[in-house]
């Protein structure tokens, strides 16, 4: 295999249409006889229904129809819920809220209407009366016997209790010098990826087919459980992902939306569209994270860690949404971090609160528990006056560990963290730093500085199918057509990471051709076979993988063919720079376009073979990946008013083998862009009444060009053997690295005045309240 | 107990309307009936019908990327949605309704401003350009600032992609050649969620060195 795309710096095929302007995404997508669909949401975070007048707004011309959660009673099936915890409570989850509304942005009713502005007026006159109840915003309340019940058919709000624990924890804190704890708060956030939720749906009465396009990570999956929802045959449903605008994690999901817009075509026998405005963005598509608890850690005098102990309430919202339940799990399966750590516990209480659910949000659990491990940690070397450095090099497992095998369960495939920390530390100039910092604190007049370090590992390419609630496998086809053309149809469904371009260049190293004639298709149910989608990291780790097996099978029959058009056996023919070649005379050779052409012509081609050229791969993980780095983040803090500023920013990520470089180092600074949006700016409120407070941009203070310095990147590549192209994935590691190295270094340049920690986000404000004063 | 109803929507209607008076946009009042009424487009393929409890439309003419066309539109109707729905230019998106993200930035007579803080009728003689004009003005297949986002990965998902674009023909109209911190402060009003900016920040400090006004200093 001649080695010409892969690892090089290549620009994506995407993007000539997007930059012109000429890609579709959903509100593109305008059939000419489709009404608009706007939904009457609730505004009231718990109330009883006691009516829903909709007579007036029928009467405003355009309108065509309305309808609530009784017309759809028995009609349209619950919104799923895929995590399969022992004794979890799951909730009837209806489309349009039936009996009482539980958070603010629950839909109520649809109004389908000629255009959007009648749409939009219309659902203005809907008369939602309620009696309102009192509403349970605070997760630790909310589990208390006494609080409100979100749903009045269970006793009390806790939807589950879930621990894992390995070693022997307690063991562990009765040999351990010190027990040291710290609180950890993850605050919800808002997803808020640029292109809200929108679905076109169409209802083809004759053909009795449904095609929806929908903003979605997960077009198969989606097509499964929309034809689930609403009694139709799986086959004559069809999604198709246009372009999607982001997705982070808060369109890995089935909303309601999306099964209620299906049913409402196949009403009215007319497509209808659904663009969710950005308010209805912030109040009704899944938050992130939403975890509050303490970590605790036992440790030796000499910093070695001997076991964590980590218990958390998790915000799960007033409904579950498709993995709602399951994110913490994966916090406590990664309790163990980067460090050897004999012994580990991690409890959950899950509760039910009258907000929208949490879910899946860049990392999904695995950023909650590297916060709370690197936090820790650092708390742990500031009381033993270690360095956070040397601690850290202490308790990694050593190169000859690996595979390794953590208290948790998990086998992490390969890493070597050592020199990851190592080239971090160095291009940071960590001593200098360190010198320079215990000069500032002598000086009154100077900036404060801080030095945050952050090492993880996370868990992705999810995974084995044994671990996944619809199967964690990826396939691929790739076909090379009778004029030489290859195209590769993958389950994977890219919403900005670039595997149109990565997976051609795979294929076209493998075969041989140039990438300019490979086409990678995705997100359409009807023309690719079926996939899992792209999420957990795993779009080229899993589904890359798919393509190069599939590629090996129609190789292995490729060259089945070019042996009998030349005349020579199998034995003697190679795939060698871009040629079957006759290995005892070279001279002799077909491309792959060649071989192609004859096996569509199917004149000339062995016995016992198809015509045509084309394999399928359905490729099944056998492990997770686990790609770590470490990120060095400098802060300067100013006494007088509390602000910080980033001054400097390291990050070594290891991802094993790199196949565009490029694409990497963009996913790598948008993730830590976005765990850095967390550290500082980023909070979703709701207030006590469950109102959301931050309901919109103008109060949710999103991450902005200004707020950080240039990033400087690095690699170490420790390959992995999960798959042969030795990738790991790397979508979420940057978001995961980058939260508690901020946080880290804003504590560490106030710890000598014994600061141990700030909860996140670190607004001016609330450092400048432990900046001492002259009295 | 019958809840206000929560009605931002009619709010800002009436807030706009005072802003189409106060801009002293000529009215012609006519057809004021709760009949159907048809407002054309250029194309032909998307019409967009309105209901009008009371319609008071207006007649705008508006050159967008070169072309001059006229339509019969209501006040309310905002330059974003003109552009998407009445000429079917879908490259310019609606990212919040808040004018806080950017991905509605247009270039009118040259200036970038966020379509979706303008009405339609607010652009009656004025040009528009949109990313699907940027290429054609500057005369060629593809405007250097969008050869600058190609090489530099400037964008993943392209959602805020023909706002940022357009956004960076002003910065580097009015300063060719920017510094690093300059760039950072001027993308403060259009938002990324996918890049993390620094590839942004690359294209545009590409497209000025390439249109030669670039010196060797070192990045600020």
């Amino acid at each position: 295999m001649t080695t010409k795309y892969v690892g090089a710096r290549q620009k994506r095929t995407e993007d000539p249409r997007l930059i012109q302007g000429l890609g579709h995404y959903v509100d593109d997508i305008k059939p000419a006889d489709s009404l608009e669909v706007v939904f009457v949401r609730s505004v009231y975070a718990h109330a009883k229904i006691l009516s829903i007048e909709t007579e007036a707004a029928k009467q405003l011309p355009g309108v065509i129809a309305i309808y609530t959660g009784q017309d759809i009673a028995g009609k349209i099936g619950s919104v799923p819920c895929a995590s399969a915890i022992e004794g979890l409570k799951i909730p009837p989850h209806p489309c349009l809220a039936v009996g009482k509304v539980r958070y603010v942005g629950e839909p109520v009713a649809a109004v389908v209407a000629r255009n959007k502005q009648v749409a939009r007026d219309t659902a203005l006159l809907v008369g939602l009366e309620c009696d309102p109840l009192e509403a349970v915003v605070d997760p630790e309340k909310a589990a208390e016997k006494s609080a409100p019940l979100v749903h009045e058919e269970y006793l009390d709000n806790i939807a589950y209790r879930w621990q894992l624990s390995g070693g022997d924890i307690e063991k562990a804190f009765r040999e351990a010098d010190r027990a040291i704890k710290t609180r950890i708060v993850h605050q919800r956030l808002i997803p808020a990826a640029m292109e809200p939720r929108g679905v076109q749906a169409r209802w083809l009465p004759g053909e009795k087919e449904l095609t929806l396009w929908s903003s979605t990570q997960i077009p198969h999956l989606l097509r499964t459980q929309i034809a689930l929802m609403l009694g139709l045959a799986e086959n004559r449903v069809r999604v198709i992902t246009p372009e999607v605008g982001g997705g982070f994690g808060s369109k890995l999901n089935v909303y309601g939306e999306e099964a209620l817009m299906g049913w409402i075509s196949m009403q009215l026998g007319r497509p209808v569209k659904w663009m969710e405005t950005r308010r209805e963005n912030f109040q009704a598509t899944i938050h992130g994270r939403g975890q509050t608890g303490e970590i605790e850690a036992a440790v030796k005098n000499d910093g070695t860690l001997l076991g964590l102990r980590y218990r958390i309430f998790a915000d799960l919202g007033a409904y579950h949404q498709l993995l709602t339940p399951a994110i913490p799990t994966l916090t406590g399966l990664m309790l163990s971090g980067a460090y050897k750590l004999p012994s580990c516990l991690m409890d959950v209480t899950g509760v039910f609160t009258n907000k929208v659910a949490t879910d899946a949000y860049r990392g999904a659990g695995r950023p909650e528990a590297t916060y709370a491990i690197e936090r820790i940690v650092d708390v742990v070397a500031h009381e033993l006056k270690m360095d956070p450095a040397e601690i850290r090099r202490k308790n990694f497992p050593k190169p000859a560990d690996f595979p390794y095998s953590t208290a948790t369960g998990l086998v992490y495939d390969s890493g070597n963290y050592e020199p990851a920390l190592d080239l971090a530390l160095k291009r940071a100039g960590y001593r200098a730093l360190r010198d320079e910092q215990a000069r500032r604190r002598k000086d009154p007049k100077a900036k404060l500085l801080g030095v945050g370090l952050s090492s993880y590992v996370e868990i992705c390419a999810l995974g084995p199918s044994q671990a996944m609630p619809a199967g964690g496998w990826e396939s691929a086809t790739v076909r090379v057509e009778p004029t030489g053309k290859v195209t590769v149809l993958t389950g994977a469904s890219p919403h900005g990471q670039g595997q149109e371009t990565s997976f051609a260049q795979i294929a076209a190293d493998e075969l041989g051709v140039d990438l300019n004639d490979v086409l990678v298709i995705h997100g359409d149910t009807a023309i690719v076979q079926y996939g899992i989608g792209t999420f957990g990291s795993r779009a080229t780790a899993v589904g890359g993988t798919a393509v190069y097996y599939a590629i090996q099978k129609l190789k292995d029959k490729a060259l089945k063919i070019a042996a009998h058009m030349m005349g020579t056996e199998d034995g003697r023919v190679r795939f060698e720079s871009g040629r079957f070649v006759d290995v005892k005379d070279s001279s002799k050779g077909l491309t792959i376009q060649q071989v192609a052409g004859e096996s569509y012509n199917a004149k000339n081609i062995p016995p016992d073979s198809e015509p045509g050229l084309s394999a399928t791969y359905f490729f099944e993980p056998k492990n997770f990946t686990f790609p770590f780095g470490t990120h060095v983040c400098v802060v300067e803090i100013d006494r007088e008013t509390g602000e910080y500023e980033i001054i400097k920013y390291v990050a070594v990520d290891d991802c094993g083998k790199v196949i565009n470089p490029m694409l990497v180092d963009g996913q790598i600074q948008g993730g830590i862009v976005q765990g850095l949006g967390q550290a500082m700016l980023e909070e979703a409120v709701y207030d006590e009444s469950g109102q959301l407070v931050t309901g919109e941009f103008m109060d949710y203070a999103m991450p902005r060009a200004h707020n950080f310095p240039r990033f400087e990147l690095d690699r170490t590549e420790t390959p992995t053997d999960v798959n042969p192209l030795g990738v790991k994935g790397v979508g979420e590691a940057g978001t995961i690295g980058s939260t508690p190295a901020l946080v880290n270094a804003v504590v560490d340049a106030l710890a000598h005045w014994g600061v141990r920690n700030i909860d996140m986000p670190l607004r001016p404000e609330k450092i400048w309240k432990l900046i001492p004063r002259e009295p | 107990m019958t809840p206000p109803v929560h009605a931002p929507s009619s709010v800002l209607i009436w807030f706009m309307l005072c802003c189409a008076f106060w801009k002293g946009i000529r009215h012609h009042l006519n057809n004021r009936s709760a009949a159907l009424a048809t407002v054309g487009s250029t194309s032909g393929f998307f019409s967009i019908e309105v209901a009008l409890e009371e319609s008071m439309t207006h007649r705008i003419s508006v050159t967008v990327n070169g072309t001059r066309s006229e339509h019969e539109v209501e006040a309310r109707l905002l330059l974003v949605q003109y552009l998407r729905d009445v000429l079917g230019l879908t490259g310019t998106h609606i990212g919040c309704e808040t004018s806080l993200c950017g991905a509605c930035t247009v270039l009118v007579d040259g200036e970038a401003v966020k379509s979706c803080t303008m009405l339609a009728v607010q652009a009656d003689g004025l040009a528009v350009t949109t990313i699907e004009g940027l290429a054609a003005q500057a005369g060629m297949d593809l405007h250097p600032i969008q050869e600058a986002f190609w090489e530099c990965h400037g964008l993943q998902c392209g959602f805020c992609t023909p706002g940022m674009i357009l956004l960076s023909a002003q910065i580097l109209a009015r300063d060719p050649n920017p510094s690093e911190s300059k760039i950072r402060h001027e993308l403060e009003g259009n938002l990324c969620r996918c890049t993390g900016y620094q590839h942004i920040v690359d294209a545009i400090q590409y497209a000025s060195k390439k249109s030669g006004s670039r010196d060797s200093s070192p990045r600020g």
